[in-house]
């Protein structure tokens, strides 16, 4: 009777360990959230480093918004967003942010007669088509972006994202900086009242449709225009020059832009300054908590973040981001010095 | 004139007869035509990395934690739900059939049918995650008990519905015969009753199954995802449902091959369950004829 | 440990009644309170809806149900399309899918040979184990582009019919009300036509017979026969895939084109309840989040709406008929 007793609670205990994964061998859990923007990139950062170090880094992507209430619900360890928090919410919470990487979204159409990456649009003639006043792709403010070409006389077919989503927020920015009608009709957001067209659900809803409709445009993400075969349109950017969309237009729009100035890194690169930067030029973040609950977890994740920008570049690359500036990742590093006394 | 009459009934008959089996038909062109379109897009993932490997970014990933994940989740859903949704089916059917009480649950559980599963998900989150990570101080948030509890949300009304349904089918001279005998009343539900309506109930089960096998949405918020593996009921799990949504939306179609074969497996699981409980339950099942 | 029976005949008998009695209160209660408890999920999830939808449900309630305007970012909102949209895609999914189930449940309980009844039975529950984000997948890369080619058809046939024409209106798209409610239709089928077959074989044999042996053709006595007898399951059959139908996300939001207007034509793009939710949910915050969850408590009121109207219906037809 005596020696049954204990010999039960040891293996209760050992059952409970075992149920609260108490057992296995890896260093730390780490959990994130957020973003299905960097989705692809975290998981590929993720797997090496866990190769690296044995640390799990467990990123979910449930949507920026989700990821920020998961991050303020403390749910989770850190939280990714396409669309930065503002002072007054980071001050509020004691949250902290800094970017981790670089993309770009692109317009994607299915034109019968126009040349994939031929077409030429800049932003008042995207935000025309876009709020439905531009109605025939032979409108004569198309043509003339487009001398020599022949346009067809077809209505246009705009097709917008219906979820709600990071790439909608950077693309509404965009067109309400350079055009006021799109601001006072429209106007920001994750997501929109839509004036025209029809919504696809994600990146690869907006790719079907625009694949399967003829006449019709889009905008996607870089990488889905690239693996869906999708045509592209080159954009007018604000110095006046005409791009294409690749990474070395994305980094000319990541290096042109005034971070120094940017408190807490917010700032959105759309419509960027540079001579060659693409003007759709979107950035994510990370969000964490200054005074977190679990300060190890929390160590890392900066040591993740610091080891995938010096050594995350060719996977960010093959991914079809842009890793970030050099200057960019030492201000990072000063920002976790002085913002975040571990 | 009754020879006119009696050809009239004959080819409405033939009419009817004929417009069931193309009826069918539509029902299995559509089947084949879905599996067809799942199996031709997922054949290429279709190989023992799927079993061998976890979810990673690219080609090389499978679906080993996920499925590990589903399975538990989807066993303990099943654990929570059938036992309690066949005994308020049992209690709709033969305590409440005429009482306002029964009438109102038998209401309520029909809406609870309709109810959106992301809305259940949010639920289940308010209720179960939130808790668990404030008591814990956020060492257990999500977890696959979060999930499996979610997921019995949404079998719950189908089984409840089907037990009730099939249980008030059974002929009223069974169970007069049972009670003339002087059997208690549960021994009569439980031994007379319901092994009547075994195959019927099986079916609700099943459905539910069917149902929640296959559910995104309320995994988000509760299991919500692991792309490690885990065996832990109280850690944050992977499932096959969401790596197929997340891998779909995803521009690399290496992922949309293995979201592919992720559904295939899920069909095939349920067939697989279906067809199992069907030949374990054919044999013992009592004929009422 | 085997204790010998000694109690007296009598006393063993009174003792077995006191146990029975006990045993049923044991029993009735553990019945009791599993109900309850689907009743407490129920309202559980009812009332954490209200209270996450309080903001925009009490705020501006009024306006909040009969405003067709969406637009989060002046942070507008009424749920007039959505509602509208699941209500229609619904109505479609049941239009179809109701008598198709039916010949399905016929045609396994009385005309195919014994052989195929429980592989072709088999095959037709599988459709409910196909997830629905496959149907999604399905929807949009296949079955969108299928019915972009049928719908110029649609509209040149009975599109030139006048009033019903409206419904058949717009250019071929391919996606839409239309073709939201044919894939609901789809999903569907399994549940009710798995619940109408279970049903059709609990008709007692000598019922059957009995009819067959008076010189009835098979359509009568599904008709007269079986179709009286299991009514009231049937209809909880037909609930079960309207229940699914309303709250249906990931399938709908693949094909509706999600446009928060509301149109005249099926071939035109609408929203749904669900979709919306699916839709925007993630991103949501604030106001928009609140928005949102207060139209998923109206999905319950619409599911209750429903529900009750048909409940009603049937109660009419009951008294007709003198049950």
């Amino acid at each position: 009777m005596n020696v049954r007793f204990p010999h039960k609670l040891q293996l209760f205990a050992l059952a409970t360990a075992l149920a609260l994964g108490l057992g296995t061998a890896h260093a730390t859990d780490v959990t994130g959230a957020g973003s299905s923007f960097v989705y692809p990139v975290i998981s590929k950062w993720s797997a090496a480093y866990a190769e690296k170090t044995g640390n799990h880094i467990n990123y979910q992507s449930i949507g920026s918004g989700g990821g920020i209430a998961q991050i303020k619900a403390g749910t989770v360890d850190f939280g990714a967003s396409d669309k930065p928090l503002d002072q007054a919410t980071l001050a509020k919470f004691g949250l902290g942010q800094f970017p981790d990487v670089i993309g770009g979204i692109v317009p994607v159409l299915n034109v019968n007669g126009i040349p994939a990456g031929k077409l030429v649009l800049d932003g008042k003639t995207l935000a025309g088509i876009f709020l439905g006043k531009i109605t025939r792709w032979n409108d004569p403010g198309i043509a003339a972006l487009n001398p020599g070409m022949k346009l067809p006389d077809q209505k246009i077919t705009v097709v917008h994202r219906s979820d709600g989503s990071g790439t909608t927020y950077n693309f509404t920015h965009y067109l309400s900086q350079v055009s006021p009608a799109w601001k006072s009709r429209a106007g920001v957001g994750t997501a929109v009242n839509w004036p025209a067209g029809i919504g696809g659900k994600g990146n690869e809803g907006v790719s079907a449709y625009v694949k399967q409709i003829r006449n019709s445009i889009g905008y996607v993400e870089y990488a889905y225009a690239l693996q869906n075969h999708i045509g592209y349109a080159m954009m007018k950017n604000a110095a006046g020059n005409v791009v294409s969309p690749n990474t070395a237009s994305f980094q000319a729009a990541a290096a042109t832009a005034d971070w120094k100035h940017a408190r807490n890194f917010e700032l959105l690169i759309t419509n960027a300054p540079g001579t060659r930067a693409w003007p759709i030029t979107a950035t994510s973040w990370v969000i964490m908590y200054k005074q977190p609950r679990n300060l190890e977890h929390t160590r890392v994740v900066m040591d993740f973040f610091k080891w995938a920008y010096n050594h995350g570049q060719a996977d960010a690359r093959s991914l079809d981001y842009v890793p970030l500036p050099d200057s960019l990742v030492k201000q990072i590093e000063q920002y976790w010095q002085t913002q975040y006394k571990m | 004139m009754s020879s006119a009459i009696y050809t009239r009934r004959r080819i409405t008959n033939a009419v009817a007869m004929v417009l069931s089996s193309i009826a069918t038909v539509i029902g299995l062109v559509f089947l084949a035509w879905i599996l067809w379109v799942t199996v031709s897009n997922g054949i290429s993932a279709l190989n023992l990395k799927l079993f061998t490997r976890i979810t990673a970014y690219g080609a090389d990933g499978g679906l080993s934690n996920a499925i590990v994940g589903s399975l538990g989740m989807d066993l303990l859903a099943l654990l929570i739900c059938a036992p309690i949704g066949v005994l308020a089916g049992t209690y709709l059917a033969e305590y409440a059939a005429t009482s306002r009480l029964g009438a109102t649950i038998r209401f309520l559980n029909d809406i609870l049918l309709s109810a959106p599963s992301i809305v259940l998900g949010l639920f289940v989150y308010v209720i179960v995650v939130v808790p668990m990570s404030n008591v814990t101080h956020g060492a257990v948030s999500f977890s696959g008990v979060a999930g499996a509890i979610a997921l019995a949300l949404i079998g719950l009304p189908v089984i409840v519905r089907t037990t009730d349904e099939m249980l008030q089918l059974v002929p009223g001279s069974l169970r007069e015969a049972a009670l003339s005998l002087g059997i208690p009343q549960w021994k009569l539900t439980v031994q007379v009753l319901m092994r009547a309506a075994t195959s019927g109930i099986l079916t609700g089960v099943l459905l539910a199954l069917a149902r929640l096998a296959g559910e995104t949405a309320p995994l988000l918020f509760t299991a919500f995802g692991n792309n490690f593996m885990t065996y832990s009921p109280l850690s944050k799990t992977a499932s096959v449902p969401v790596a197929i949504y997340q891998y779909t939306n995803d521009p690399n179609p290496a992922l949309h091959a293995i979201a592919w074969a992720g559904a295939l497996l899920i069909t095939l699981f349920v067939l697989a369950l279906s067809l199992l409980t069907r030949l374990f339950f054919s044999r013992k099942k009592v004929s009422h004829d | 440990m085997h204790a010998a029976r000694t109690e007296t005949p009598a006393r063993d008998f009174e003792t077995r009644a006191r146990t029975d009695a006990r045993h049923d209160r044991i029993f009735h209660g553990a019945l009791k309170s599993c109900a309850l408890l689907v009743l407490a999920a129920l309202l559980g999830a009812a009332l954490s809806m209200l209270w996450g939808g309080r903001e925009v449900l009490f705020q501006h309630g009024f306006h909040f149900l009969t405003s067709s305007s969406w637009n989060p970012v002046t942070d507008d909102y009424g749920a007039l399309a959505p509602v509208f949209g699941t209500l229609v895609t619904s109505l479609i999914a049941l239009v179809l899918a109701v008598p198709l189930s039916f010949g399905i449940a016929l045609f396994l309980t009385e005309i195919a040979p014994v052989w195929m009844r429980g592989p072709v039975g088999t095959a037709i529950e599988l459709l409910a184990g196909i997830p629905s984000i496959i149907y999604g997948m399905w929807g949009l890369f296949i079955f969108v582009p299928f019915m972009a080619r049928i719908e110029p058809a649609l509209s040149s046939t009975l599109g030139q019919i006048p009033l019903i024409g409206k419904l058949f209106e717009g250019p071929p798209l391919g996606l839409g009300i239309l073709t939201a409610g044919i894939v609901l239709a789809v999903m569907i089928l399994p549940f009710i036509s798995s619940v109408m077959r279970e049903v059709f074989q609990t008709v007692p044999k000598r019922l059957k017979e009995s009819a067959y042996a008076l010189g009835s053709t098979t359509r009568e006595v599904v008709w007269d026969i079986v179709l009286p007898y299991t009514r009231s399951a049937v209809i909880g059959g037909i609930f079960l895939g309207l229940g699914r139908a309303l709250g249906e996300t990931m399938a709908v939001t693949f094909v509706l084109g999600n446009s928060d207007n509301i149109t005249s034509s099926l071939l035109m793009p609408g929203t749904s309840i669900s979709s919306s939710i699916a839709n925007e949910f993630n991103e949501a915050v604030g106001t928009h989040r609140s928005a949102l969850i207060a139209l998923g408590f109206l999905l319950f009121v619409v599911t209750f709406i429903v529900l009750l109207i048909a409940r009603l219906m049937l109660r009419q037809l009951a008294r007709r008929e003198g049950n």
